[in-house]
């Protein structure tokens, strides 16, 4: 363009006010400027792209571990010895899967180990079983090969989020240990596990001694079927290594073990900072090869209410609550925001009062959140006296909150229908009611509804008027009406994140994805409605 | 469409008129501290799980939030019980009592307070003094009262690291404020600071060295990952469970373990409670299971699940005494 130009003064056309030169000069600074636009336009929408992509991959990734649970599996003994069919609700069903694990393991005799060897399956156990023994008695009489979800550091720790494992290491040396159980001294062919120790964080001491404290990274023996864990090493005759170590699993004989025949894994992860010790993580792999151990669907998530732990903390309770809140919310809202729509718009003369309603209805749009919060405290519950945490004052709040948007919707909806369509309907003689309801409400429906989808989704999201009368709250019960206490899903997140047990950080992220699942429905629903419903005109 | 108009205006009506003739409230209902939070809904879901009685509902609204709440009245509408992480006020005890409220006190463990930073950061010995010396808003150099000059730890004592003061702790609205302020700011409060404002010694400076952090003490945990030398204030149930990430400060030469605070030696700890309306007790179902189980050694044990939530249990001796009164309901000031 610019070379057209120049090429016109060229020619030897007369140089008038376009096309001298301060002309071409502004007519590349214009287009510099469009340039300039288009490009920090398209920057700003690649870096809002970004920002969404960064949020959305984390909380996906952090979220995907929560999808599924490690389940251990146990021959649990249900004869009637155990459990009496007459009494069902007086077994203690926790102790009877204890006894079943620690059956598994006899060389664990200490009760401290025991009290630990316990705590690698959920403390929800009991429950799951006396509920399932409760639906299918047929179990009962015998031994049955019954799954228990894990404890929340154990199902931790075999996704790989508590502690750096390395892979198993074959010791290309013999090792001969001095006895089979109890702290033993190991007897290794060369002095190369010296060097190994020095390098994952060993305190050097007198003559060549190397202690491995619980701040360094743990050095563990695996042979002769057992596991042998590292405390200190040292250099022994002609070139030997000598080691002093606990055994976490008791070895099958005191036979030197041949080169290659012994394996060496190493937890980078200094014992003292994680929350899972080396002789549960030695339980849990001996546990994993065996194959007692499977990852499933994590179906408890998906399924049952509230808890205090992680393994047993699921959404159900606050998807029903919402559900329960958002139907209150639906049937106040939509019906008194119509009207009033219909009203102001079809039949309010315009005068001053009717201008002044509309005034203060887009001012209640822009009204903070919280502040329906304190109306719904100061009228529903201490005035009218309705119960705490109930999804049917939730439900009136919420409401109150999404009128405004459901009338301003409304109304500018029902104003795009054009006046034709009510001129004809009055001009063949239909009522003013009937011209509404049969043409004019019809028509601005599809409008109508995304807005009211809209309103409702901007709902779906609010923990902030919640707070005040009582629905930010633990309730473990799945709510089964609109008075039950109830609580719903941002409220579940907002606690889920603080609470301080790790395992929450992953129920979070679901918990999010699950609200984002609802809302992106919505919205699509809203889409989809404008879509194939909208005319114009 | 004008039906569907009908009959969700209808159905709204139903729900209005339904929820004012609600039944008897058969739930045992929980508000207070959202430090002894964590604690009661353990013991609030393991109620629920023996299927004895409902599962209590419980709630955080901070121990001031849920005196007022608990002191309200006698009544369904009212609460059952409050969590506490300070004992109650007189003027507490006095708006209760003149409500025809009768608390029962329970006193149910220990929290320690910790300062606190990440691994890949230095462990500091603190004393008490120095703590003040960084945090406050009007500290005393050379006899005079100043606002507080320090910018970094070393300039408040040559043994620390010559690193920026930058403390992240709770808000004032917190009861972990609340007690870091009595515990270590009050208690190490310097004469002249005292002298010249009655009130200056709880004052913690507002020039971006101390930074509040929210109520939400995870997000204090990552924070501190972030940035190494950074420090937080935080209950120790959070550094138990991070026990990965941080590591806690000594305080005058203590470590904040759970031995320690158990037995006293570590200063920067408080007591917890929670407590009963007697008035309900028999009209609300649940309330003496809920106590019963409470002040049962398998929660509130050294062994108990409690323990492993991060609760301090108190020791053998008070722990039964507390475990008798409050299962004869010994209401306070009666």
């Amino acid at each position: 363009m610019t070379d057209a130009i120049s090429s016109f003064g060229a020619v030897g056309r007369p140089v008038s006010i376009h096309t001298d030169d301060a002309a071409k000069a502004r007519l590349k600074g214009r287009y510099r400027t469009e340039t300039w636009f288009k490009w920090l336009g398209a920057g700003a929408v690649a870096l809002a792209g970004l920002f969404l992509v960064l949020l959305l991959s984390t909380i996906v990734t952090q979220a995907i571990p929560a999808l599924r649970q490690n389940y251990l599996t146990l021959p649990i003994d249900l004869s009637a010895a155990k459990v009496d069919p007459a009494k069902l609700d007086a077994v203690n069903y926790d102790a009877i899967a204890q006894e079943a694990l620690t059956a598994r393991f006899p060389d664990i005799t200490s009760r401290q180990d025991k009290r630990l060897l316990r705590g690698l399956i959920s403390t929800g156990t009991g429950v799951f079983l006396r509920k399932d023994i409760a639906a299918d008695p047929g179990m009962l009489g015998g031994t049955v090969d019954y799954a228990v979800p894990l404890d929340d550091f154990a199902d931790l720790y075999l996704k790989g989020l508590l502690a750096d494992v390395g892979s198993d290491e074959a010791i290309s040396t013999s090792v001969t240990p001095s006895k089979t159980s109890g702290d033993i001294d190991l007897t290794f062919g060369d002095d190369a596990m010296l060097a190994l120790a020095r390098g994952h964080g060993a305190t050097e001491g007198e003559n060549g001694m190397l202690t491995l404290t619980s701040g360094a990274s743990s050095l563990l023996v695996v042979f002769n079927g057992g596991t042998v864990k590292l405390t200190a090493l040292s250099p022994g005759p002609n070139g030997t290594a000598v080691a002093k170590g606990t055994v976490i699993e008791a070895l099958d004989s005191t036979a030197p073990a041949a080169s290659d025949q012994a394996f060496l894994r190493v937890i980078d992860t200094p014992e003292a900072s994680r929350k899972i010790s080396d002789k549960e993580i030695v339980w849990l792999d001996t546990l994993k090869s065996a194959g007692q151990i499977e990852s499933r669907f994590n179906s408890i998530f998906f399924f049952t209410g509230a808890s205090r732990e992680p393994e047993l903390a699921g959404v159900w309770g606050a998807v029903v609550g919402s559900f329960l809140t958002m139907i209150v919310t639906l049937a106040i809202a939509f019906p008194i925001g119509v009207s009033a729509a219909i009203y102001l718009e079809e039949f309010a003369p315009k005068n001053r009062l009717t201008t002044i309603i509309e005034v203060n209805i887009n001012n209640l749009a822009a009204v903070p959140s919280i502040v329906f919060g304190l109306l719904g405290l100061a009228v529903f519950l201490n005035f009218f006296g309705m119960p705490r945490s109930a999804p049917v004052v939730g439900g009136m709040v919420l409401a109150l909150m999404t009128l405004p948007i459901i009338i301003i919707a409304s109304r500018a909806s029902l104003r795009a229908v054009p006046p034709s369509i009510r001129e004809a309907a009055l001009g063949i003689g239909a009522s003013k009611v009937q011209t509404v309801f049969h043409h004019v409400l019809p028509l601005a429906m599809p409008g109508i509804m995304t807005g009211t989808i809209l309103g409702m989704a901007h709902a779906l999201g609010e923990t902030a008027p919640l707070l005040m009368i009582g629905m930010v709250a633990f309730i473990v019960d799945i709510p089964a009406g609109f008075t039950d206490p109830a609580t719903i899903l941002p409220v579940q997140i907002f606690m889920w994140a603080d609470f301080p047990e790790a395992g929450f950080q992953q129920k979070t992220s679901a918990a999010i994805l699950i609200l984002l699942v609802f809302l992106v429905i919505m919205n699509a629903i809203a889409v989809i409605l404008r879509r194939r419903f909208e005319r114009r005109w | 469409m004008k039906k569907f108009l009908l009959t969700t205006s209808a159905a709204a009506l139903a729900l209005a008129a339904s929820a004012g003739y609600a039944a008897a409230r058969d739930q045992i209902q929980i508000v207070g501290s959202s430090t002894v939070f964590p604690f009661t809904t353990a013991v609030a879901e393991k109620l629920g799980q023996s299927g004895k009685i409902k599962t209590p509902v419980v709630e955080s609204t901070g121990t001031g939030g849920g005196m007022k709440l608990f002191c309200q009245g006698v009544g369904e509408n009212t609460a059952d019980f409050t969590n506490a992480s300070r004992a109650i006020k007189d003027s507490e005890l006095k708006t209760c009592k003149a409500n025809g409220v009768t608390p029962v006190e329970i006193k149910v463990g220990f929290d320690g307070i910790v300062l606190a930073n990440s691994k890949a950061g230095t462990v500091v010995d603190l004393t008490k003094e120095q703590v003040f010396k960084a945090l406050a808003k009007n500290v005393a150099v050379d006899g005079k009262v100043v606002p507080n000059p320090y910018k970094n730890w070393s300039d408040v004592d040559a043994s620390l690291p010559a690193t920026k003061i930058e403390v992240l702790g709770p808000p004032p609205t917190s009861g972990t404020r609340d007690a870091f302020v009595e515990l270590v700011m009050d208690a190490a409060c310097q004469e002249e600071v005292k002298a010249a404002n009655e009130k200056g010694c709880g004052e913690i400076r507002e020039d971006g060295a101390f930074v509040e952090a929210g109520e939400n003490d995870n997000l204090i945990v990552q924070k501190l990952e972030a940035n190494p030398n950074a420090f937080g204030i935080f209950g120790f149930s959070f550094l138990d469970q991070n026990a990965d990430k941080l590591q806690g400060h000594k305080v005058d030469g203590v470590e904040p373990t759970f031995e320690n605070i158990a037995s006293g030696d570590y200063g920067v700890s408080r007591s917890l409670y929670v407590y009963a309306k007697k008035e309900h007790v028999g009209v609300i179902p649940g309330m003496q299971e809920f106590i019963a189980e409470y002040t049962s050694e398998g929660a509130w044990g050294p062994d108990g699940y409690l323990a492993d939530k991060g609760l301090i249990p108190l020791p053998d001796a008070e722990r039964a005494k507390w475990a008798e009164d409050a299962k004869a309901l010994k209401g306070m000031g009666s």
